[in-house]
């Protein structure tokens, strides 16, 4: 039994899954696809008091990072590893899911894996994914920017991932953590094409990979910080082109870690596969790569911490 | 534009309030906006704006803290103040910064009659 998605109890953090079609989406019969961006207005409740100060502290996006807290529990539970791609419109994106999944699918066919793709409308993308026989939920966010929690939950509830899991009764629910090391299904959540606002959405993925191709400007992380802040992994992508580029590497390796000292960065091209085994280590093992400077730096420093501790001590 | 969005957060936040509180109307609203948190002051003043008709929020005073970025310098090892994401360490001039303040999104506290 799920304790954390409630699938065959009353639990109360239930994403909303085997109910079709909530929180204001209009599902696809024949493909899953959810559609998003008809909501109704909402409506206040009115009351009747004097003027006073009411204290609230509360995050403004409090409710969307709770959902993605119970998508990330869940995720875990069912031995996923999920990552939210990043990136502007035209990087890619989908190009590269499709040779990743090919090169998972003859490297490691044991791994289940599975795709939610966000867009503002149409479903091509997911139709791209599904062409290389791999499971593939479309979002369509209407006329929203980004995915947000809610969303994602929905969509994994819909997706073989999660049935698979189910299927099995949940022999990975005792084990919580450490899926890191060695996820049993990838989940694949293709943000809607936007370096800045899904910066913000915590979706419940493992980390942000943003995706970069050098056809773009290599000034882009400092254009758009708040998003390589968020990221964990930079890909560069479409690096067979470099040779009729003008687009400097070091530069941009160099932007990217301005805003975020601690990025891990791989450079690939999803044509020539060129790369492309960095990047599906990273996605088993993503800690294997080499720490960055900033990395060794925080070690030492843990390290000198400890000591002084146990000088006090 | 996700302040459409954000401006969404936030009524929702009001009208929760309002459901445990009781109240009718929000008379000051009053916001903090980190310079790191990502958000386009400007952009969310329209967007509440453009919400607030036929809510809690019709007429309200919107007023935003924006509290400044803080980092901590990794090659220092000092605590210091910064602009945006991507600036230098003012003491150091090195970038092994890690924001550690100035990026919350935040409704503080509101008038309401």
């Amino acid at each position: 039994m799920c304790v954390v998605c409630g699938c065959n109890s009353k639990g109360e953090a239930a994403p909303a899954h085997p109910t079709p079609a909530a929180g204001g989406a209009v599902v696809d019969a024949h493909t899953g696809d959810l559609h998003f961006g008809a909501g109704a207005a909402r409506v206040s409740v009115p009351g009747l008091s004097e003027s006073r100060a009411i204290r609230i502290e509360q995050d403004v996006l409090g409710a969307n990072n709770q959902v993605a807290q119970q998508n990330r529990a869940h995720f875990h539970a069912h031995g996923v590893r999920a990552l939210n791609l990043v990136s502007s419109p035209g990087s890619g994106k989908t190009t590269l899911l499709c040779a990743t999944i090919r090169a998972m699918q003859q490297q490691h066919p044991e791994l289940p894996l599975a795709v939610i793709e966000g867009d503002q409308q149409t479903s091509h993308d997911a139709d791209r994914i599904r062409a290389t026989g791999a499971p593939a939920i479309q979002v369509n966010t209407g006329k929203g920017c980004h995915l947000d929690a809610p969303m994602v939950a929905q969509a994994f509830a819909r997706l073989a991932l999660h049935d698979h899991a189910h299927e099995h009764g949940h022999h990975h629910h005792d084990h919580g953590h450490g899926h890191h090391h060695h996820p049993h299904s990838l989940l694949f959540i293709e943000n809607v094409g936007n370096l800045v606002c899904p910066a913000l959405w915590d979706l419940g993925e493992d980390a942000k990979v943003v995706i970069l191709s050098v056809t773009e400007g290599e000034d882009k992380p400092l254009k758009y910080p708040d998003m390589f802040a968020a990221a964990q992994l930079m890909l560069l992508t479409k690096t067979d082109l470099l040779p009729h580029l003008s687009f400097d590497v070091q530069s941009c390796v160099d932007y990217a870690r301005r805003v975020n000292p601690g990025i891990r960065i791989l450079q690939l091209s999803a044509t020539t596969g060129e790369g492309m085994n960095a990047w599906i280590d990273w996605l088993l093992h993503p800690d294997a790569i080499e720490p960055t400077s900033v990395q060794t730096r925080i070690a030492q420093l843990e390290a000198e911490l400890a000591r002084l501790k146990a000088g006090q001590g | 534009m996700h302040e459409l969005s954000l401006a969404g957060g936030i009524l929702q936040v009001v009208e929760d309030a309002a459901a445990r509180e009781a109240f009718a109307r929000v008379l000051q609203l009053r916001l903090e906006v980190g310079k790191l948190a990502g958000v386009e002051l400007q952009a969310l003043r329209f967007a509440l704006e453009a919400i607030a008709p036929g809510t809690l929020l019709e007429g309200a005073e919107v007023l935003i803290d924006e509290p400044p970025g803080r980092a901590w310098c990794m090659g220092c090892s000092t605590a210091v103040e910064i602009g945006q994401r991507g600036d230098a360490c003012p003491a150091c001039g090195g970038h092994w910064l890690t924001p550690q303040g100035g990026d919350a999104l935040r409704v503080v506290d509101m008038q309401v009659a």
